[in-house]
């Protein structure tokens, strides 16, 4: 099947540097629709009010970090509990990596990063593009 | 000695001895070890006073230091620094980032393989921005740090002020953080987290 680029994608960072690296990445992707939170709780309201196809978190967030938010959206029993989710973080130990695997995670990005890595990542976690 | 310290059955065994309490001791033990006259107290004696002249010095130093400047003056103007330094590059990054969104526009209308090969340096400039958010990030750690000084130094200063060494209350530090809070580390160095291939690994292993 192959990728929706008209999906609304969420991207989640309290660095507002980072959100406009990864949406104009995401945007040379062919990813126009893309929404923006600076933590946790503001991207499990925008999830709650609207259908996304994908989510990209930071981890490193208060007051709801990525992971908190990844296990309220892998715990909700709502339908957005399976939207494919891509954690991007500073935070590159093997326990961050395994504890977020174990959370749901579909994929992992260490930064920095670029935008070949990006794309893998979510072609790894969607399907070609 | 022991008949000489019977006033330290006014302290509470086990808790905290005050300043003015260790002085009493010591001015008592001195008056009683006075009035013998014998030798070996004699020379007990001239090591308590000995002792005393030792304390008053050091805490004349530690006074002369002005230990409460780190906490009052170094620190909050450290990190008012560093505050500033995230600020200072979080605004010239955007600054480069809104030119290179203008130059990306140029690039569309350019087309073609001159087209092509601007947006792919420009990408790479975007890509380079990433650097305030690890240095932001880092400079967090450092801010944090210094705050987990400043605590200590407080500590520090009540117990030199107030209290006998060896009473200080536990610290704050990060030795004691578990669940979710010990995997919030920030950018690890160079050498101590794992690579993107690590990590495309070691996801494959749960596949």
């Amino acid at each position: 099947m192959a990728v929706d680029k008209n999906m609304n994608v969420l991207i989640v960072d309290d660095y507002n540097t980072m959100l406009r690296i990864i949406k104009n990445l995401l945007k040379q992707l062919g990813f126009n629709n893309v929404d923006e939170a600076t933590d946790g709780a503001m991207a499990l309201e925008k999830i709650k009010n609207k259908p996304y196809g994908l989510v990209i978190s930071d981890w490193n967030m208060e007051p709801m970090t990525g992971i908190q938010l990844l296990r309220s959206i892998r715990g909700s029993g709502e339908s957005y509990k399976d939207v494919p989710f891509i954690m991007i973080t500073a935070e590159s130990k093997t326990e961050n990596v395994v504890e977020a695997k174990k959370a749901g995670v579909n994929n992992y990005i260490v930064k920095p990063f670029n935008a070949e890595t990006l794309k893998s990542k979510i072609v790894a976690v969607l399907g070609e593009f | 000695m022991s008949e000489a310290m019977p006033e330290q059955n006014h302290i509470e065994v086990g808790g905290s001895y005050g300043r003015d309490q260790v002085l009493k001791i010591i001015n008592s033990v001195i008056s009683k070890v006075e009035h013998t006259g014998d030798d070996a107290r004699e020379s007990i004696f001239k090591e308590l006073k000995e002792l005393r002249a030792i304390i008053d010095e050091a805490r004349a130093e530690i006074g002369m230091t002005r230990p409460s400047e780190i906490k009052d003056k170094h620190i909050p103007t450290a990190t008012d620094e560093l505050d500033a330094v995230v600020e200072a590059t979080a605004e010239a990054t955007g600054a480069i980032m809104d030119s290179c969104d203008v130059i990306m526009d140029k690039a569309s209308a350019v087309g073609g393989e001159n087209g092509d090969a601007m947006v792919n340096e420009v990408t790479k400039i975007y890509e380079a921005c990433s650097f305030q958010d690890i240095t932001g990030q880092r400079i967090t750690k450092v801010v944090k740090t210094l705050k987990d000084i400043e605590v200590k130094v407080e500590k520090l200063l009540a117990v030199v002020s107030h209290k006998m060494p060896g009473s200080a209350e536990e610290d704050s530090g990060d030795e004691g953080k578990s669940g979710d809070a010990a995997l919030l580390n920030g950018p690890q160095l160079p050498g101590s987290g794992i690579s993107q291939d690590d990590i495309d690994k070691l996801l494959a292993e749960f596949d």
